[in-house]
């Protein structure tokens, strides 16, 4: 589903790489949990899987997409088959809940008919039912992840990347997003997610896989975090 | 299928939600494209304007041909049958003694002494053949071909003789419509760029604007042309609906003419004429109004947006 072979993105020369030969295998249904230390590499790792950055050098498929030969003019279409949950949550401020989520949907020409039944749908996923008129300075910061979690999966996408999904939030709503994630990973949807939560990660006995200064130091199943 | 109808639906009322939240942003546009449009509109109407009073002018002029009475019918018939074979000759009109007599006569209805005094004498009025030329500058040409010595021989001492305005006159209109045309191109040209300028800040202000909700559409996955339609449709409205401005306002300034001014005539601009071809062709110029205002507008929104909707990524 994943397959990333000796990436290296180096944003500028003098400070050297942001990532170092990284190599990664997720298969599809999995459920990845990337951690690493504040300014690790985890958020550029997810932006070069979303073509935000192209890497310096090494090889990027996603999905059976070969990044080498995407075009420009094919990302919009990449972009669709992933969801992404942005660490600063990317809503629109003036827009309601519902219509942050419709959002997704509308740019890529869903019809308001199936709009109106498919995401209330998914607001009841995220546990946001009723707030749907909303706007998103009136919600919490756990509220309004699930916004973003909610238009993240309201496109059914083969794979979901969540980056630091609670990096802001009480451990309670946290959790309340982890168990949203865990809920959409037992639907079929890859999920990919990091953080730097030594809880949440102790607690979900997933695969982690450890970045320390742009190079994976670890790859294990049921794995356990210490904060280093 | 149906999916396309519902994106360009969204693209349309997108578009026209942005120009309605940036209206203030759009009025200062518009003026200036309602300005370069009437301009335009203007230079249309003069320049048909022109040209019609040229023609009008150039058709009446002819060199008239006097016969000497010694011609004899068949010498005429000859000479007018080598100047129809010329490039030069436009038309030619053979009138005997007597069609020349019976053409002076109805020529000079408000002076009958003259009349009486010509038809006394006999027939004084020599058979005539009026050369009317292709154009203006071919008269000098027509007049060497009129008086080669066998050719002289046929006519009277005062033929070949020059009738209508002086070519002087005529070519002082001619300069003058065409200083008048360019100078018509010029501004047509200056004012169409500083809309187009005008338009290309307006736009990228209102992408500015937008720019958060550009990113956020961009990482979603929309395409360009989804995100680039509304700006796109924003500045077509500008161009539709500065056209219909610039139309009522030449329609207003024809009405207010008619009325103030009985005047038929501005200086060299037949007001009349211009009036009525506005009125003949209003719905072509309607429309041609709109064409160039919605193609101003969309390509300057093209390349205002064109910049935003690069992706980043080296
Ligand atoms: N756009 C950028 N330009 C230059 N350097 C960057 C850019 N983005 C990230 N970096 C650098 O790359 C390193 C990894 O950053 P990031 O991937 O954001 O780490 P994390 O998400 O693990 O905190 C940091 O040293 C950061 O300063
Ligand atoms: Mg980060």
């Amino acid at each position: 589903m994943i397959l990333l072979d000796r990436v290296t993105k180096t944003y500028n020369r003098k400070l050297g790489p942001s990532l170092d030969r990284v190599s990664l295998h997720v298969e599809p249904k999995e459920f990845v949990i990337v951690v690493g230390q504040s300014g690790a590499g985890k958020t550029t790792l997810l932006r070069l899987l979303t073509r935000e950055e192209r890497p310096t050098s090494g090889k990027i498929i996603i999905g059976g997409i070969d990044y080498d030969k995407l075009k420009d003019k094919d990302i919009p279409l990449l972009r669709r088959k992933i969801g992404v949950v942005f660490q600063d949550f990317k809503l629109l401020p003036n827009k309601n809940v519902f219509e942050n989520v419709a959002f997704a949907l509308e740019i890529v020409g869903v019809s308001n008919r199936e709009i109106r039944h498919t995401v209330p749908k998914v607001l009841e996923i995220v546990n946001l039912k009723g707030k749907e008129k909303r706007m998103p300075r009136e919600l919490s910061g756990g509220e309004r992840q699930r916004v973003a979690i909610a238009r993240a999966i309201v496109r059914q996408p083969r794979i979901l990347i969540a980056d630091e999904p609670t990096g802001n939030l009480d451990p309670k709503h946290a959790w309340d997003v982890i168990k949203v994630l865990e809920k959409i990973n037992r639907y079929g949807t890859t999920v990919l997610l990091t953080t730097h939560n030594q809880d949440i990660v102790n607690k979900l006995k997933r695969r982690v896989v450890t970045i320390q200064g742009g190079k994976v130091v670890s790859d294990r199943a049921n794995a356990t975090y210490d904060g280093k | 299928m149906h999916k396309r109808f519902t994106t360009l639906g969204r693209i349309l009322h997108t578009g026209v939600l942005n120009f309605m939240r940036n209206i203030s942003l759009a009025i200062a546009a518009m003026a200036v494209m309602v300005v370069t449009l009437t301009i335009i509109l203007f230079s249309i109407i003069t320049n048909a304007t022109f040209e019609n009073t040229i023609a009008q002018i150039t058709n009446k002029i002819n060199i008239s041909v006097f016969l000497n009475d010694t011609t004899t019918d068949t010498q005429a018939k000859q000479l007018v049958a080598d100047l129809k074979k010329q490039p030069s000759v436009h038309r030619v009109v053979y009138l005997n003694k007597e069609q020349a007599l019976q053409s002076f006569i109805k020529d000079n209805k408000e002076n009958p002494a003259t009349v009486t005094a010509a038809s006394q004498t006999g027939n004084p009025i020599p058979a005539t053949i009026q050369v009317f030329p292709s154009n203006l500058n071919e008269i000098q040409h027509l007049k060497e071909y009129l008086t080669t010595p066998e050719r002289e021989k046929l006519q009277t001492p005062r033929s070949p003789s020059y009738n209508g305005k002086r070519k002087e006159a005529i070519d002082n209109i001619t300069h003058a419509t065409n200083v008048l045309r360019q100078i018509g191109a010029l501004m047509v040209a200056v004012f169409a760029v500083i809309c187009a300028l005008i338009i290309f800040n307006t736009i990228q202000m209102a992408i500015f604007n937008r720019r958060d909700e550009i990113t956020i559409m961009r990482l979603l996955g929309a395409k360009t042309s989804y995100i680039r339609g509304p700006f796109v449709v924003e500045s077509a409205i500008y161009g539709l609906l500065s056209a219909v401005l610039s139309v009522l306002i030449i329609n207003s300034a024809f009405l207010a003419s008619s009325n103030a001014l009985q005047a038929s005539s501005l200086g060299l601009l037949d007001i009349n004429y211009a009036s009525k071809y506005f009125g003949d062709h209003f719905w072509a110029l309607l429309t041609l109004q709109i064409a160039i205002g919605i193609i101003i507008g969309t390509v300057s929104s093209v390349i205002a947006t064109r910049r935003y909707l690069k992706f980043k990524t080296k």
